[in-house]
């Protein structure tokens, strides 16, 4: 009688299908096209990117106006990342920060590149960086990053103070 | 409503991996404990409330429907909660809920994570198709906040060391806790890897497998135990949504309104002066001083200040989780129900090397999700 | 016993794969319809509490985003459990008990389309002994059905029966998934799929949302000209491991329903979780409905008609509810059940005043 089992690996295998939803669909197929779209809700007026699940989460209520925003915006806020993760293929540190484009009321998160990262600061004005035009689809990943876009820093203080304005 | 007491309680040696036990016999650790502290057998408890977080985490879905033998509860209601992080401080409120209610008399309430079974960080934020996946840890959502918090509150940059050294101080107390560093010290801290700035290494939370379990019973059975029963004085849970545009992450809302609503039913209306302690959910050393302002122990911006003059560490004025909190060990699904637990072994008496001496008043705090989830409860020695 | 009612009820059309909307965009209108019907304004809700499952989702933290449909805003009293729907339900009715809220929002909602739902359902076993065999929910429930006949007096026709009685009063239920009259004959003759089950005789596979609303005493009479009454609920668990039970009878459901006050006076309308046609027999022989006579069983069809997993538990204690509100039944009973072979089950007593 050989040891007693004290330990056993039991890997599981399980698919699974996954389904945006409209709103994430509507913002990824956009970013396809070269476009950043979102919606305002039309009780509290906010307007939301990113694609999330197509609620005003304030509401509770599909938001259907469709709004385009621009590609720039001013970081709120970011962080210095030096934890590598399974599938990353970006080279650490590197630098995510939460960013309000101009017009919108919640920041989306993206990554940072085409600046130190001690260079990074909160109020920095950022713009996007597109995939090529034929790599483009409905992905995140249409938008490779952002960089400076070299204007001065946007007034901070002013910017979180209309971004958590209650409604 | 009728009055709550805790009679038992009792938790496992939490650790990296706790390869000795499987997942039942690490609530079995706990809940054993926890019964025998209160003196009694398995037949006694009428309900059982489970709380975990997510299922990924073990590689089991619905884990209580396994478990359902192992915690004594075939023939009886079982019920388990999942409300993200917070959720071992929920379960506690939905365990309290059970007797003030006047349905039960003797509930059972457990909560764990056995996370060496699966991979915590990639249950934490599995790659999900058509949603972006940017960082890896928890450390990499909530660093961009802590950010923001010290820049508003112009902290200065230390203070986030002070509290990591001050919780692995007091986890040496404490023969429960995962983490033990003796040699733990500023310069270590200080020097560890930065990992999401401004978190270093060592200002972190370990991942770990662990249990916690109490015994709360009706007035009727509250001198049943070995030791002198703890009181609810209070329990609130709060949630606000994660993608809402407006919400402050720094100092939640949710968070303020579920104090707020805690104090009032205890009748707190100095939390700084009436608390004796409190055991709080600080995942990364800064949430220290954040939820010390949104726990209204100090006015906004001043929560590093506490921090700063040695007011919570253990032989302070208002000592923050003397147990060495969630920096010292956290199994993720029973991490807020061991605030819970330690704030009423703290009113007890029943510390031990980590006793705050004097301690009648207790708060116990729990948070979960993108600091959205709250739950919390006071418990004191005097009996409502 | 504080009086609590159910004051109303709102439920998804269930569909095979909705492959266009998520989870949210699923449950939203299904809460708004609730609560508009409620007649109490959404910031009054004192309390809300959800049942879903991560597993089921393929995600962790599935149910945070079901906050996103409710407007949780100022913040919120809200728990979740990791169950059915009619869990949920049972956390709130504790809560109301206590006296301090006078309403509560219950929902329960998942997709089952996304993942191999058989295959998924495995992870409920234990992990070291069960679960690595990947004993799938179809061949767990056959095992369970062939004790069944096996052992007892209950036959593959009158399985067929049930599957024929429940597609055709599906028939009336504008939710339904699958509906239309079969008749036992034709069920009899097509193949198993997992001896002794048949197509038929399993639920099918839906994505969807149900949501209730909860009041007590006055609040309820004041919202609702008929409140279904909470008379009783409770819930109760077996050993876990099928090799330990008996399979053939569910003695949670009858000290669930004793405990519940469900056996001491007639039942009008049933409806019971049954996801496969041997449950119902054995939970009908639990509830002492072998014999129906007068008590309708699954007036909506039930699990075979549509089974959105993590509120299908729900939508039994809203249809009951529903029928009591109407004035069709004057006592109803509603049962839910989780895990493998009925392991874990739930009551719910309902009255008209």
């Amino acid at each position: 009688m050989s040891d007693p089992v004290e330990i056993i690996q039991t890997p599981i295998r399980l698919e699974y299908n996954y389904t945006p939803g409209v709103a994430r669909s509507r913002f990824l197929n956009g970013l396809a096209e070269g476009r950043i779209l979102g919606e305002r809700c039309e009780r509290c007026h906010k307007v939301y990117v990113g694609g999330g699940s197509g609620a005003c989460a304030r509401d509770g209520i599909p938001m259907t106006e469709v709004v385009e925003l621009p590609h720039v915006g001013t970081v709120t806020t970011f962080c210095v990342v030096n934890v590598p993760f399974a599938g990353s293929t970006v080279e650490i540190p590197y630098t995510t920060a939460a960013i309000l484009l101009d017009g919108a009321d919640i920041p989306l998160t993206a990554l940072l590149q085409e600046v130190p990262a001690a260079d990074v600061r909160m109020g920095m004005r950022v713009e996007a960086v597109w995939a090529p035009e034929d790599e483009r689809g409905p992905t995140s990943d249409s938008i490779r990053y952002w960089r400076p876009t070299g204007e001065p820093d946007a007034p901070i203080d002013d910017v979180l103070k209309r971004m958590r304005a209650d409604a | 409503m009728e009055r709550t007491a805790i009679v038992g309680i009792g938790q496992t040696k939490h650790d990296t991996a706790r390869e000795d036990l499987s997942i039942a016999g690490l609530v079995r650790e706990a809940a054993t404990r926890a019964l025998d502290d209160a003196n009694m057998g398995w037949a006694d408890i009428e309900a059982v409330v489970v709380g975990k977080a997510p299922d990924m985490f073990e590689g089991v879905m619905m884990p209580e429907l396994y478990l359902a033998d192992a915690l004594g509860a075939v023939g009886k209601p079982l019920l388990r909660v999942h409300t993200a992080g917070s959720v071992g401080g929920s379960t506690a409120v939905v365990a309290a809920h059970h007797v003030a209610s006047g349905l039960y008399e003797r509930v059972l309430t457990v909560a764990f994570e056995k996370q060496s079974e699966s991979n915590a960080m990639w249950a934490l934020a599995p790659k999900i198709p058509f949603q972006p996946t940017l960082v890896a840890g928890a450390g990499g959502y909530f660093a961009p906040h802590i950010r923001e918090y010290i820049r508003r509150a112009k902290a200065p940059d230390h203070i986030g060391i002070e509290v990591a050294v001050k919780d692995r101080v007091n986890g040496m107390r404490n023969p429960y806790a995962h983490l033990r560093i003796p040699d733990i010290s500023f310069e270590k801290v200080a020097e560890s890897p930065m990992l999401w700035d401004p978190i270093r290494f060592l200002e972190c939370c370990p991942s770990s497998d662990g249990a916690c379990a109490m015994v709360l019973t009706s007035e009727r059975y509250a001198a049943t135990g070995k030791n002198p029963a703890a009181w609810v004085r209070g329990t609130a849970v709060r949630s606000e949504p994660l993608g809402m545009a407006g919400r402050d992450e720094v100092n939640p809302c949710a968070g303020r309104d579920c104090a707020a609503d805690v104090y009032a039913q205890a009748g707190i209306t100095d939390p700084r002066g009436q608390i004796d302690l409190a055991e709080v959910y600080v995942p990364f050393s800064w949430f220290e001083p954040m939820w010390l302002e949104n726990l209204g122990f100090a006015d906004e911006g001043t929560g590093w200040q506490l921090t700063d003059k040695g007011v919570t560490a253990l032989d302070g004025d208002l000592p923050i989780n003397p147990s060495g909190g969630v920096l010292s060990s956290n199994p993720i699904g029973a991490s807020g129900m061991l605030r819970f637990a330690e704030a009423a072994m703290q009113v007890r008496g029943q510390a031990g090397e980590h006793q705050v001496d004097g301690a009648h008043l207790a708060l116990g705090h729990a948070y979960g999700g993108g600091s959205q989830f709250f739950a919390m409860w006071i418990v004191s020695s005097e009996r409502p | 016993m504080r009086e609590v009612a159910v004051v109303s009820f709102a439920q998804s059309t269930s569909v095979r794969n909705n492959a266009v909307q998520n989870e949210v965009e699923i449950l939203m209108p299904v809460i708004q319809k609730a609560v508009a019907d409620s007649g109490i304004p959404s910031k009054e809700i004192g309390f809300t509490c959800s049942g879903s499952a991560d597993y089921l989702a393929g995600q962790p933290f599935a149910f945070v985003y079901g906050l996103e449909a409710i407007g949780a805003w100022p913040p919120v009293r809200e728990s979740h459990v990791e169950a059915d729907g009619a869990w949920a339900l049972y956390e709130a009715w504790v809560l109301l008990q206590e006296g301090e809220i006078d309403s509560a929002l219950v929902y329960g909602f998942g997709k089952s389309s996304p993942g191999q739902v058989r295959d998924v359902l495995t992870r409920q076993l234990d992990p070291y002994y069960l679960a690595p065999l990947w004993p799938d929910a179809i061949s767990l429930a056959a095992l369970q059905a062939r004790a069944l006949l096996e052992s007892t007096d209950h036959t593959e026709r009158e399985m067929a029966e049930v599957a024929a009685r429940s597609r055709r009063d599906a028939k009336t239920n504008p939710n339904a998934q699958v509906t239309g009259d079969f008749d036992a004959e034709q069920i009899l003759s097509d193949p198993y799929i997992v001896s002794p089950l048949r197509k038929h005789d399993c639920a099918p596979i839906s994505d969807g949302a149900a949501a209730v609303v909860l009041a007590a005493g006055d609040l309820a009479r004041k919202v609702s000209k008929r409140p279904a009454w909470i008379r009783g609920i409770d819930h109760r668990i077996e050993p876990h491991y099928p090799g330990v039970r008996d399979l053939t009878r569910s003695p949670s459901t009858r000290k669930a329903a004793e405990a519940a006050g469900a056996l001491q006076s007639e039942i009008d309308v049933a409806e019971l979780y049954a996801p496969f046609t041997s449950q119902e027999l054995i939970l009908r022989d639990a509830l002492g409905l072998a014999k129906p006579n007068g008590t309708k069983i699954n007036p909506s069809g039930g699990a075979l008609a549509a089974n959105p997993i993590m509120a299908a538990g729900l939508i039994r204690i809203g249809e009951a509810a529903t029928r009591i509100s109407n004035g069709e039944a004057n006592r109803a009973l509603a049962h839910a059940t989780s895990g493998p072979c009925l392991q874990q089950n739930l009551i719910c007593v309902l009255e008209g005043e």
